[in-house]
């Protein structure tokens, strides 16, 4: 059962709400080119074409109204996604932008002090109102944005994946894969199964997997390579591991991981070279020949 | 059905289905030991290219079957294990050690015949 204060709470609540929202609306224009004044002020806008800067200021306007009047915040998130996909406005920065926003939050609510600060009651009930509605705008349009950036660094990474592990045939049968980096779990495993597939793709018979650009390794990522090493041995594919620097080799020999099994050359070239004789292939320099016959 | 073995000269090759049983393993096995005792035979190849996956069971039965034929004078040769195959084994630890594995027939044909005409015998 609702109490008489609160019934009477509730109907003026309802008729600030509605006096707020009719103000607002009368003193669009005022307002809006007030803002426009104010982020010039701050430098928030040099440089942005006129044209444009008065349909968003109304686009925006228009939403936070909106917004209040019904409650409901769709609006607001809609042309907050769709600001933030488009990098905000062409000439503008992210700061900018909040900055902006932020200097309508205090037109709006200094328009409203002005129209109540004759009549306390009043005045409390209608910042009451306004308060959350302005706050939950704010967040929003805040979270569209790192929403936003939080997915381009996602498909950075992916890319930098994808890039950071080629496989490179260099001849029918040998393959080549440097690992330039830092090596983690996730990273190991990532490499692994590209490797594999590479090898059924390149029909590779030997695989030169070059760890030149890699800084150090630990014990998980050391038993990663092994495993990648048995993997492609039950595909038929041999893998010669080179390039282990002295740190790595020190490293390895410290935490007992045992490589015996595994085919190690300290650099590229020595990697080549073993690939090339394992697979039957050698190699003559023709310039040392004397004449005629041809290799 | 049991799973078909073909011969070419002295090497039988056998291809296993996608759907294998631990009977139809223990069948082939009855089977390809039989079979290359009767004919001589001096090289088995078993290609797998369409198991997505081999379990512990299939493993150990690969690993018996190698070392029973060699016995019985055939070397055996496993061929085309997948990708994925190859890493899910190793991450469960299974390995085929001691058992020769190639890419494909071509690698595994080559790889036979000159075992047989390389004049090293193994005994």
């Amino acid at each position: 059962m609702v109490t008489k204060k609160v019934q009477k709470e509730t109907d003026l609540n309802k008729k600030i709400l509605a006096e707020l929202v009719a103000h607002f609306r009368v003193e669009r224009e005022k307002l809006r080119k007030q803002w426009l004044v104010e982020m010039t002020a701050k430098g928030l806008v040099s440089g942005l074409d006129k044209a444009e800067l008065d349909q968003e200021s109304a686009a925006i306007y228009d939403t936070c109204i909106g917004c209040l009047e019904s409650g409901r915040f769709t609006r607001a998130e809609e042309y907050a996604r769709k600001k933030a996909e488009r990098g905000v406005l062409k000439a503008m920065t992210s700061e900018q932008f909040f900055g902006g926003i932020l200097t309508l939050r205090d037109i709006y609510g200094m328009s409203i002090y002005l129209k109540y600060k004759n009549d306390e009651t009043r005045c409390i009930a209608a910042l009451t109102l306004y308060e959350p509605v302005a706050n939950k705008i704010l967040s929003i349009i805040a979270l569209a944005f790192i929403e936003e950036k939080e997915k381009t660094v996602k498909q950075q990474q992916q890319s930098i994946l994808e890039l950071s592990t080629p496989t490179l045939p260099i001849r029918p049968g040998i393959m080549i894969l440097p690992i330039i980096g830092i090596l983690d779990s996730y990273r190991a495993k990532q490499l692994t199964e590209q490797m594999l597939r590479a090898i059924r793709t390149n029909r590779a018979k030997v695989v030169v997997m070059d760890i030149t650009g890699v800084p150090t390794i630990d014990s998980k990522v050391a038993n990663h390579i092994l495993q990648t090493v048995e993997a492609a041995r039950l595909m038929g594919t041999q893998v010669i591991v080179s390039g282990l620097s002295p740190e790595i080799a020190q490293t390895i020999v410290t935490i007992g991981v045992d490589l015996s099994r595994v085919v190690t050359v300290s650099d590229l070239q020595s990697g080549i070279e073993e690939a090339d004789r394992v697979s039957g292939y050698s190699v003559h320099s023709r310039r040392n020949e004397k004449a005629s016959s041809g290799v | 059905m049991p799973i078909p073995i073909l011969k070419q000269g002295q090497i039988l090759i056998a291809t296993m289905p996608s759907a294998l049983t631990d009977e139809d393993l223990i069948d082939l096995r009855g089977n390809l030991i039989g079979k290359a005792g009767a004919i001589h035979a001096s090289g088995v190849i078993i290609d797998v290219t369409a198991l997505d996956i081999i379990d512990s069971f299939a493993c150990r039965l690969i690993r018996n079957l190698t070392l029973a034929l060699r016995l019985r004078g055939a070397e055996t040769v496993i061929v085309g294990i997948q990708p994925d195959v190859a890493f899910a084994m190793v991450q469960l630890g299974l390995s085929l050690d001691g058992v020769t594995t190639m890419l494909d027939l071509d690698d595994a044909l080559g790889f036979l015949y000159r075992q047989n005409y390389s004049g090293e015998q193994r005994d």
